[in-house]
């Protein structure tokens, strides 16, 4: 019973009542007409989608810079990546990896401007990376209007230039991880077999680098950067690298995410998508400063599937679209939950 | 302190207020508007968006920060205006009645933000930000599915034709403008809505007040030093829920002093800027996360919209693209934010640093030290 509790406590209730949700929502799928085979492929598919962008909050939370809230420089290194793709004509899959290999030397370069400026403003991480995600997401939008793209697919017909709002990538590399091995059983079902592999390469990667030394010394600077001094670890250095590698995950996602979703997504379009990676790896059981693979994986399952589950199954039980009401309520209600949180554990 | 060191820190304290003096100076010639235009446009703006800005002065007094949270405010007098359009109250006794359903709302939003805020000291300003996020979606949960259903609507032309939910937008005509043509001065061709400058003089005098009395001598006090305030007998924690209740409240009645100025109302959407803008007027003004002053308002008002009227036209004239001064100018809006608090930042860390230093050498610099922490 104590054994409960503690586990209650340290889980905390908002998880466990989204957990039961989520439960209750594939229970009830049946009985309102929704296929539980077409949702749990919709579920998997959507957990690759997003999960590697939700793995790149962990460095940043466990060197102690908090929660990326400016992951959006990682999702634009991602789209310069993609449209870089489309526009030297890469196809398949060497489209899809070029795509990641143009998009590395630019998360590098935002990554180190964007390590050097938090260094400078420790304590005061979470809400100047916001405003600095999002102003060069506006900085973007004028970038995307003047560069000198000039594949037909990619810029506004009439005007012969700037880059059109979305972007499909189907002559190019869509679906190329997803299809990739997949494995389809019956009419609705769908294992996105490549999707999954690629996001568990990424999630060993992970996990293997935080056991390493450099990544023992990053967690230790994120525990406690006084002590983590002292035994001669360069907390800044650290912190860059967390922040770098936060930034490459973050161009890694995305591109995933344009892959399996079908088209590139540009100007303001990143900005809604910060929101949702750092909740999901909230849900997962994450908090400010402590964040597993665990997390990732379970914060994606449970946050993706309340997204997938609540407008199939609560629409047709009330006939109404409250899944977008929804959806804010909880990850907006998981992220204020960590934020005012982690008070009572550090004081 | 030696003569560069000080230019350095009043650049560095003023280079907001600097870079954008420059950049709207730039851009007004290629936008090819008149100065009587960008004059007129102002004074129509300060009328508009003062309110809401002053809201955000109590809170930083009190070391919370810049209120993000101020859209729950802005939220409540959405509240109260959907409310005053479905009775039909018209004129200015329609925003009365707007503000009086709003007021208790505000109150209610306003204490549990505060409650919020105590859990997150140190970080006040993200956690507003997301609580804003939060209660927008009870709002959006409110105003969709509660409204015209749960609570009976008189006026079915504003409920959606499904039967509940209000309409994506609200024509406020019955209360447009109600407060600012009570009496409009026209003076060498501008007009002046007099009485919503009275109203912003009047909360102007109120916050010169407010500071003077006990409850505000002691907002400042937890301002600057939570644990000294706290052993001198100052509930800190009740003292910090009044500012932002206060704050809220202000805001409730700016967004309803805002939107009688628009003219209509985008349901789901008009809060959303609302903490956006605010903070990047009063920023732009010359303010801090620990240090505003009514000057700071009107300054920043003034040159933050100053740019929004040129830059639209200068991105089209000068790139051909109105677009691209629509993104510009939200660029300098965000990244205005950002800039200063990374100098905010910055400078608190150097006058920890200069401290220390201070305590080593013989010549001892009186450094503040860090006061709020945000």
């Amino acid at each position: 019973m104590r054994n409960l509790k503690t586990f209650i406590q340290d889980f905390g209730w908002p998880r466990i009542i989204i957990f039961f949700f989520l439960v209750g929502l594939f229970i009830m799928a049946p009985f309102v007409n929704v296929r539980l085979d077409a949702s749990i492929s919709d579920v998997l598919n959507r957990f690759g989608q997003n999960a590697i962008m939700v793995l790149a909050m962990v460095p940043m939370i466990q060197s102690g810079c908090g929660l990326n809230f400016g992951l959006a420089l990682g999702l634009v290194s991602g789209l310069l990546g993609a449209t870089l793709s489309l526009q030297f004509e890469l196809h398949g899959m060497l489209g899809f990896l070029g795509a990641i290999a143009l998009a590395t030397p630019f998360s590098i370069i935002f990554g180190w401007f964007y390590a050097k400026l938090l260094n400078k403003v420790k304590g005061e991480e979470m809400t100047i990376a916001m405003y600095v995600g999002f102003s060069f997401i506006m900085f973007m939008c004028i970038m995307w209007l003047i560069l000198p793209y000039s594949n037909p697919t990619m810029v506004w017909g009439y005007a012969g230039k700037g880059l059109r709002t979305t972007i499909s990538v189907e002559n190019y590399w869509l679906r190329i991880l997803n299809d990739f091995l997949a494995i389809r059983i019956g009419q609705f079902f769908v294992f996105p077999t490549g999707l999954l592999l690629f996001v568990a390469l990424f999630a060993f990667l992970m996990w293997l680098f935080l056991r390493t030394k450099t990544g023992t010394a990053m967690t230790a600077v994120g525990s406690n950067p006084d002590f983590a001094r002292a035994s001669g670890v360069d907390v800044d250095k650290m912190r860059t690298i967390s922040i770098i590698i936060s930034t490459f995950l973050g161009a890694v996602g995305i591109i995933v995410y344009e892959q399996s979703f079908g088209f590139i997504q540009l100007y303001t379009a990143p900005s809604p998508m910060v929101f949702p990676a750092v909740a999901a790896i909230l849900i997962g059981g994450a908090s400010i400063n402590k964040a597993s693979m665990v997390n990732v994986i379970v914060g994606t399952i449970l946050f993706q599937g309340l997204l997938t589950m609540t407008p199939s199954v609560i629409n047709s039980l009330l006939q109404t679209d409250m899944s977008e009401v929804i959806r804010i309520i909880v990850s907006n209600g998981m992220i204020l939950y960590a934020l005012t949180r982690k008070m009572k554990v550090s004081k | 302190m030696s003569a560069q060191k000080r230019l350095t820190t009043l650049f560095s304290r003023y280079a907001v207020v600097i870079i954008f003096v420059i950049i709207t100076l730039v851009a007004i010639p290629p936008s090819g508007l008149s100065i009587k235009y960008i004059v007129q446009e102002i004074i129509t703006r300060l009328g508009r968006n003062s309110f809401l800005v002053l809201a955000l002065l109590l809170p930083i007094y009190a070391g919370m920060g810049l209120n993000f949270g101020m859209t729950l405010g802005a939220m409540a007098g959405q509240i109260g205006l959907i409310f005053a359009v479905n009775y039909g109250i018209a004129n200015w006794q329609g925003l009365v009645f707007a503000l009086l359903v709003g007021l208790p709302i505000a109150v209610l939003l306003g204490w549990i933000a505060g409650l919020v805020m105590n859990r997150a000291k140190g970080r006040e300003m993200v956690t507003g930000y997301i609580l804003a996020f939060f209660i927008n979606g009870i709002y959006q949960f409110f105003v969709m599915y509660m409204l015209g259903s749960v609570i009976p609507m008189r006026n079915r032309a504003i409920v959606l034709s499904r039967g509940y939910g209000i309409r994506n937008t609200l024509n406020l005509e019955s209360v447009r403008q109600s407060l600012d043509n009570i009496v409009m001065l026209r003076v060498a061709g501008y007009s002046i809505p007099v009485v919503t400058f009275i109203i912003i003089a009047l909360l102007c005098v109120f916050v010169v007040w407010f500071k003077k009395t006990k409850l505000g001598q002691d907002m400042r006090a937890v301002g600057q030093d939570m644990a000294v305030a706290e052993a001198a007998g100052i509930p800190v924690e009740k003292t910090r829920i009044v500012a932002i209740i206060i704050s809220t409240v202000l805001a409730c009645a700016g967004q309803i002093i805002f939107l009688q100025n628009m003219g209509n109302l985008a349901t789901y959407n008009a809060h959303d800027q609302t903490g956006f803008f605010a903070v990047a007027a009063i920023l732009v003004g010359g303010a801090s996360v620990t240090h505003a002053s009514i000057i700071n308002v009107f300054v920043g008002v003034m040159l933050l919209h100053a740019m929004f009227v040129v830059s639209p036209l200068a991105g089209q004239n000068l790139f051909g693209s109105a677009m691209i001064g629509e993104y510009f100018r939200q660029f300098i809006g965000y990244g205005v934010i950002a800039l200063s608090l990374v100098l905010y930042a910055w400078r608190t860390r150097r006058a920890a640093s200069d401290a220390r230093l201070g305590l080593q050498g013989p010549q001892n610099d009186s450094v503040k030290g860090n006061g709020g922490q945000a």
